[in-house]
């Protein structure tokens, strides 16, 4: 007969075993082919070998290709969520301080998600292409006579990935402005500080570990992107998931596939980790709560 | 003159169409503790809100130490504020915290560090100042918050239900604290609470709100033994409100014929706006009832019989419900070895002094 502690111990475990079989079959198992596949050979005809063979590792990390393209990659990430942070917070700040409209302006901020990401990243095609919105508006206004060509460059791969990530970064950033007790900043303000003092005082530094988690997924997201880059990069502006798609899909060359997508995870992962030793993940799980 | 500390005159909140705020003037004397007492909803928050600067009055002005401060944003009004939830900063330590507004005073390091340490002795936390807020019980919170807002020498200090997230032992200790810090800098305080025990123990003058308006001010006593009207009777203590017709009123003496009691003679300052022939509204304090055995002597007082109907027991005292005639009284008597039981003949004694009348008919 179990007794009342061992019934509550297991109580939790039995609660996510669901989840935890789903996590193992689906993330873990294929995760260990891909990783065993890293260290097979493609061979040009034929199978690949199998064994344990260092050459797509090595490949990997000392061709100056992928290592630019992947610098490149942590750049446009990293531009990517320097904007969102920009442009998210004052958003993030002006949603936890309005009182009636707040539930319209939580629901205005998830309302992308109810559309595909993939047309959401197409529809900048309508808007900047050649025969797009901006072009026919500047084009009928005689302010340019050929149209422009504005799409297919870097700019618009780190406008199609703001576009893609900013709700993220506006509602991490809310909950933990949320959460700050108003009365912190009204305490500022009595003992001295304008509210723009209070701000970076108080309110600033007590809404970091949101600031924190948004940016965290929004580079994340961003460096292990491929869709976005396919639809408005151009040749050049390939992004490093472009390269593991490449390499698997159209070379079907599995085994240095697995070696670049694991050397981005294990990228990411150390990031994720940095992240979670100094601010927490509970904090990410407050942003989707 | 002596210029009032605080004086506000004809302030009015509106929120759209909802007045929080009737017309309302206050002259808040140098030094003063004053209290704005009533239920919640009363508008006592909100005018202190307006007097910090967090809230702007609809119509009125408001002066502090004779400047008109309407346009004066609350950084730059010198108020101690100390909030219902501490409001302490979590990212900062004690002595950070205690230090905020001395920063930004231009106080140099030293005085900073030589002020923060007097402020923190002040309120008994000498060791506490490299620890975080959350690191504290709620009493110690509550202290350096006080500790923060007296340490800037604010020409008001400004408390808003400052003890009411305290258990209620330590909320009696908190009070007499707080009143031996205030009396000790001389300091002007406004106090916001719905706790009647906290506003007579504390303050040198109650201002009495209900429903945006100032039902009665005057100090603690005065306040509590002629109430002004009959809200401020049964919000402040318990008080039995009987009916009452006028026989006479003039020459010194107002001269009732009250429900149950009969013949009660009043001095006219117990008995304000009670004019003669008309009907008035006897107030009589619960703990003034004095409940004896049936048939002991009746010595100064009036007597009648009663019967209780529920004992609610509290230790030192205890509160009956008896039974006279129609009515049903209370009495808050000390219990001298055993209270009395339910069904209890007792007599219940009355002396008219102990009585105050207001104009109008019981409800």
């Amino acid at each position: 007969m179990a007794t009342v502690e061992t019934r509550e111990a297991r109580q939790p475990w039995i609660l996510l075993a669901p989840a935890l079989t789903a996590v193992a079959l689906l993330l873990l198992v294929p995760l260990a082919f891909i990783a065993v596949y890293s260290f097979w050979l493609r061979t040009a005809t034929g199978a690949d070998i199998a064994g344990f063979h260092t050459d797509n590792w090595a490949e990997a990390l000392s061709d100056p290709f992928y290592r630019d393209i992947l610098l490149g990659t942590l750049r446009i990430a990293a531009i990517t969520t320097l904007v969102c942070a920009l442009a998210g917070y004052p958003a993030a700040y002006f949603i936890a301080r309005s009182k009636a409209n707040r539930a319209i302006l939580l629901l205005l901020l998830m309302l992308p998600f109810w559309v595909s990401y993939i047309i959401r990243t197409m529809s900048w095609i309508n808007i900047l292409g050649v025969s797009g919105a901006f072009n026919s508006a500047l084009l009928a206004m005689g302010v340019i006579g050929q149209p422009i060509q504005m799409l297919y460059n870097e700019a618009t791969v780190i406008l199609g990935l703001v576009h893609f990530l900013l709700p993220f970064m506006v509602l991490n950033v809310y909950v933990s402005l949320e959460g700050i007790d108003e009365t912190l900043e009204q305490a500022a303000n009595s003992l001295g500080a304008t509210r723009w003092q209070a701000f970076r005082e108080v309110t600033l530094p007590l809404s970091l570990p949101g600031l924190a988690a948004g940016g965290l997924l929004c580079f994340v997201l961003a460096a292990g992107t491929y869709i976005t880059p396919l639809v408005l990069g151009g040749p050049t502006d390939a992004m490093f998931a472009n390269l593991v798609f490449e390499a698997i899909i159209t070379q079907l060359d599995w085994p240095l596939g697995s070696a670049l997508s694991l050397m981005l995870l294990a990228i990411l992962g150390a990031l994720v980790a940095l992240y979670n030793h100094f601010v927490g993940m509970s904090q990410i799980a407050r942003g989707f709560g | 003159m002596i210029q009032p500390a605080v004086q506000l005159r004809d302030i009015v909140k509106r929120f759209g169409s909802f007045v929080a705020v009737h017309p309302t003037s206050l002259e808040i004397p140098e030094g003063a503790f004053v209290t704005l007492l009533g239920p919640s909803g009363c508008g006592k928050t909100t005018t202190l809100r307006m007097i910090a600067g967090l809230l702007d009055p609809s119509e009125g002005e408001i002066a502090i130490k004779g400047r008109r401060v309407n346009e004066v944003p609350i950084h730059k009004r010198n108020l101690g504020l100390v909030f219902q939830n501490y409001a302490l900063f979590p990212h900062r330590t004690v002595a950070e915290n205690v230090a905020f507004g001395l920063r930004y005073r231009g106080v140099a390091r030293e005085d900073i560090r030589r002020r923060v340490a007097e402020a923190l002795a002040l309120v008994q936390l000498p060791d506490l100042g490299h620890r975080y807020p959350r690191e504290l019980s709620g009493g110690q919170q509550q202290r350096v918050a006080l500790a923060r807002a007296i340490v800037i020498e604010p020409d008001v200090l400004l408390l808003d239900e400052p003890l009411s997230a305290l258990d209620a032992n330590l909320r009696e200790d908190m009070r007499v604290e707080l009143k031996r810090i205030q009396h000790r800098l001389g300091i002007t305080t406004v106090f916001v609470t719905h706790d009647q025990g906290e506003a007579l123990a504390m303050s040198d003058r109650i201002v009495v709100m209900s429903a945006g308006r100032v039902e009665q001010a005057g100090p603690p006593e005065e306040v509590y033994n002629t109430p002004a009207t009959e809200f401020v009777a049964r919000f402040l203590g318990a008080s039995n409100i009987l009916g009452a017709r006028v026989a006479a009123a003039g020459d010194g003496e107002v001269v009732l014929d009250a429900d149950h009691f009969g013949r009660i003679t009043l001095p006219p300052e117990r008995a304000r706006g009670v004019g003669p022939g008309a009907r008035a509204k006897l107030v009589i304090r619960a703990e003034k009832l004095g409940l004896s055995p049936p048939g002991a002597p009746p010595g100064d007082g009036i007597s009648i019989d009663g019967r209780i109907e529920t004992v609610d027991y509290q230790g030192q005292v205890a509160r009956y419900f008896v039974r006279v005639g129609d009515t049903q009284l209370q009495a808050i008597n000390m219990i001298d070895e055993h209270p009395f039981s339910e069904g209890d003949a007792v007599a219940i004694r009355l002396r008219p002094r102990d009585c105050a009348a207001l104009a109008g008919d019981a409800t």
